[in-house]
């Protein structure tokens, strides 16, 4: 047929509804719902007690979620990031703690900390980039052991003891948030823009939408995959160094529940798990759905299986919505 | 002519009568009408387009016509499913097959009824029950002594080759007893004994009295095989007739509604490119099984085409200059420097690749037609050492070079381009590599699947390119296109260079005669 057949006109109404579904703020209106009908029910809610609460507990999960959308967009999935979490937060807690760190307590002992805890969470995203890339094995394979491998090496490390006694010029990185909100977003704004406005993130969409494509067009496809790995790695040593903070303990098991989170805020965010498409400004909205969801459950006192049930069932209508108005806004 | 021509006067198995068929308004088949008869190939050609693949879904059951009728041995045939035509004794041999590779012969055979335990009649087989292994492969063993391929029924479907695959297409299509049999394209992905034979069964199922509808864009294989001729343009049959009462000539000036010089913009065989220094040297370039001592080079302006039959080396050939596969002796130089490895070398040298395969590594098609016409020229388009890009940089770049390809105005940039037209597409990646002003440029198979409309723009394109003294090599399976576009032509066969003509000394025979396997 010589030219595509075109369809008929959609009734007038149908054009700013499709426009509003398929913007990135669809999950934000999502949020504002939710968050209008649970006030009167959860006492406290819109405090702004509440609301310092909520934005700290965002913000390791936002960090977790945004290197998830690197690795997703190339393709791939990370799902080490919790023991990532696990191992840098030992890691660190191991060198700086007052009754026996390693780095003693001298003046740069502090920022030698940071420097090991991101080292250690580049490493562990080198070495989960390098399995894929170079010896080609499947995303969920490597970061699945990895995950295992490396929760192992935190609690092998500590003999599974939580380490306290971390100075406080340490925990105040996560535990003030006058400290951990400007990291978080300058940190978000940066990834943001590396995805959206440099080359490399160009490369990252074209990767995960079609990597022989790429490697044809010259991309290497390669080091951007394994860029995306350490990338992740990075910002979960990052969200390490805040939660460690929020706890002022060390512990091999921390943030260890997070993991769906970090899935579910970039799928609701608009992330494509098969690669190629997302963006850090829905996932912004993901994460804040999540833990606005997560917060209000709390609040309402439910017990910790009911919040799991409830949360569940909600993630799951948020994705039906998700797939209907990607089916509006395909016919388009 | 064939062994046992088809008398001329066998019986009318299928008619189509006054079919018509628009969509959106488009008439897509003009009231067309013509007999197939049983016992007879009849051979059904037109351009894209035309309106061979709706005829055909219609007499599949996958679409149902605005007005006419088709009569099947006198009765209305008007199956509103697949499965309905299926019944009524319509089978297809698909252009890509619909088998499994992870499945066996004898599964693919009978895939669509499987014989069960305690009952052996496959037709009422729901879904649930255990299969009948010992009927199944004795089934598939019938299926198979059918079309006289001797093969393990329990042989994983995957290690078969293509000529294999495509008989077991057949023999599946033949299991359901058809009264019609219709082969699309089922040549293009076969060797040339593979295709012969293809066309030994065909013969054979047309003296069993099957009727035969075989579509095929290879005019010699219709000319030479088939016993009466449909020629479809722009939804209408334009002619129809015994074969032996068309020339290539008639069939292709039917076709196209003109001659096959209106076919290609003109070029002149008094080039001379010698004393340029060439852009591509290959010397002896071997891969063990792959190519064998290829040596030629290429100067700017130039345009030289590559013939062979499918599995002669070509794309092989091309993905081993473009750095994309290695070799393992002899040397290429690129503007008189060794090449540097890998595409990402090759494209700093100002390399170029158009692939074969649109789809699977010539675009990506969910991205927009921005993202993809940029994506080869992004490093050079970038401002710093970190890769900032500026859109408002980008922009007017991605319209000059929209513009230069012509590509259609209406799409957006920010549109997908797998809403695009097969012509479109192949523009976006022409304009892709044009971005980053190659000095060669390797195009393989660059007209595949589009129409003649676009067909001649992208020759258009291909001489401008030449003309700004870029070196083009240009892969194709069809000769005529290589005829009318090259200055000089090297015929490929085994991996090994068999010979190489001037465009004066151009003749389809002699490239035909070095192709073919001595």
């Amino acid at each position: 047929m010589s030219s595509t057949p075109s369809r008929p006109a959609a009734p007038a109404w149908v054009i700013p509804l499709r426009s509003w579904a398929g913007s990135d703020f669809f999950v934000l209106v999502l949020s504002a719902v939710y968050f209008l009908i649970l006030t009167p029910l959860a006492p406290g809610f819109a405090s702004t007690g509440n609301a310092l609460s909520l934005i700290t507990s965002l913000l390791p999960l936002l960090l977790l979620a945004v290197g998830q959308t690197w690795v997703l967009v190339s393709g791939g999935i990370d799902l080490s990031v919790t023991a990532t979490i696990a191992l840098t937060s030992v890691l660190g807690g191991l060198a700086v703690n007052e009754i026996s760190g390693w780095l003693g307590s001298g003046p740069l002992a502090i920022p030698a900390a940071i420097g090991l805890m991101l080292a250690a969470g580049a490493g562990v995203g080198l070495l989960n980039g390098l399995a894929v890339a170079q010896l080609r094995m499947p995303p969920f394979m490597v970061t699945l052991t990895s995950l295992m491998f490396f929760s192992g090496v935190a609690v092998w490390l500590t003999q599974s003891q939580p380490i306290g006694s971390l100075p406080p010029t340490f925990t105040a990185f996560g535990g003030r948030l006058g400290w951990a909100l400007p990291v978080a977003a300058l940190l978000t704004w940066v990834a943001h823009l590396g995805l959206s406005r440099t080359v490399l993130g160009r490369w990252l969409y074209a990767v995960g939408q079609n990597a022989r494509t790429a490697e044809v067009s010259g991309v290497p496809v390669r080091a951007v995959t394994i860029s995306a790995y350490v990338v992740s790695g990075l910002l979960a040593a990052v969200a390490s160094l805040l939660l460690t903070g929020q706890a002022e303990t060390a512990s091999p098991v921390l943030g260890q529940r997070m993991l769906l989170d970090v899935i579910a805020a970039t799928v609701i965010g608009g992330v494509s798990l098969y690669g190629g498409q997302g963006r850090i400004l829905g996932v912004l909205f993901g994460v804040l759905f999540i833990r606005l969801i997560d917060n209000s459950l709390n609040l309402l006192g439910l017990n910790f299986t009911l919040i799991l049930m409830t949360k569940g069932a909600v993630i799951l209508l948020a994705a039906w919505l998700d797939g209907w108005r990607r089916q509006l806004t395909r016919t388009a | 002519m064939t062994s046992s021509p088809a008398s001329s006067n066998s019986p009318v198995r299928l008619r189509f009568e006054g079919i018509q068929k628009s969509f959106f308004g488009v008439p897509v088949l003009r009231s067309v009408s013509f007999p197939v008869r049983a016992g007879a190939i009849t051979a059904l050609v037109g351009e894209n387009g035309a309106g061979k693949s709706t005829l055909m879904n219609l007499l599949g059951g996958n679409l149902t016509p605005d007005a006419g009728q088709i009569l099947l041995e006198g009765q209305p045939h008007q199956p509103r499913t697949p499965a309905e035509a299926q019944r009524a004794g319509i089978a297809f041999v698909h252009q890509e097959l619909n088998l499994f590779g992870n499945l066996s012969v004898a599964e693919n055979l009978c895939l669509d009824g499987f014989p069960l335990q305690g009952s052996p009649d496959p037709s009422t087989s729901s879904g649930l029950g255990w299969i009948n292994r010992p009927t199944l492969l004795l089934m598939a063993q019938n299926r198979l002594a059918r079309v006289g391929l001797k093969l393990d029924p329990n042989t994983p479907l995957h290690r078969l080759s293509s000529g294999e695959r495509q008989l077991v297409e057949i023999a599946k299509a033949l299991g359901r007893h058809p009264r019609v049999l219709i082969l699309d394209e089922p040549t293009t992905s076969l060797s040339a004994p593979e295709c012969s034979r293809l066309f030994e069964l065909m013969r054979e199922l047309r003296s069993d009295g099957l009727a035969l509808i075989f579509i095929s864009h290879s005019l010699t294989d219709v000319l030479r095989e088939a016993d009466d001729l449909v020629i479809l343009r722009d939804g209408a049959v334009v002619a129809m007739g015994p074969c032996q009462e068309f020339s290539s000539q008639q069939l292709i000036a039917h076709m196209v509604g003109r001659t096959l010089e209106q076919l290609f913009p003109p070029r002149d065989s008094g080039r001379s490119f010698r004393q340029d220094a060439p852009c591509l040297e290959v010397s002896n370039v071997t891969q063990p099984g792959i190519v064998r001592n290829i040596s030629f080079s290429l100067r700017p302006g130039e345009i030289v085409g590559l013939a062979g039959l499918m599995g002669a080396g070509r794309s092989e050939l091309a993905r081993i200059l473009f750095g994309l596969d290695p070799h393992a002796s002899g040397e290429i130089r690129v503007s008189g420097e060794p090449a540097r490895p890998g595409p990402r070398g090759r494209i700093r040298q100002r390399v170029g690749f158009l692939t074969e395969d649109r789809r699977g590594d010539g675009l990506c098609l969910e991205a927009s037609i921005a993202d993809n016409l940029t994506l080869v020229g992004l490093p050079q388009l970038a401002r710093t050492a970190i890769g900032w890009l500026d859109p408002s940089r980008l922009r007017p770049m991605v319209q000059t070079i929209r513009e230069a390809v012509r590509l259609t105005p209406t799409a957006r940039d920010e549109q997908s381009v797998k809403t695009l037209s097969g012509g479109n597409q192949q523009k976006v990646v022409l304009a892709k590599w044009l971005l980053a002003q190659p000095k060669v440029l390797i195009l393989d198979e660059p007209t595949r699947g589009i129409d003649v409309g676009a067909k001649y723009e992208i020759y258009q394109l291909i001489h401008q390119l030449a003309d700004q003294g870029a070196g083009i090599l240009v892969i194709s399976s069809e000769i005529e296109e290589l005829l009318g576009l090259c200055d000089r032509i090297l015929v490929l066969a085994k991996g090994q260079i068999r010979a190489e003509l001037p465009r004066a000394e151009f003749s389809q025979e002699r490239i035909l005669a070095a192709a073919l396997p001595a």
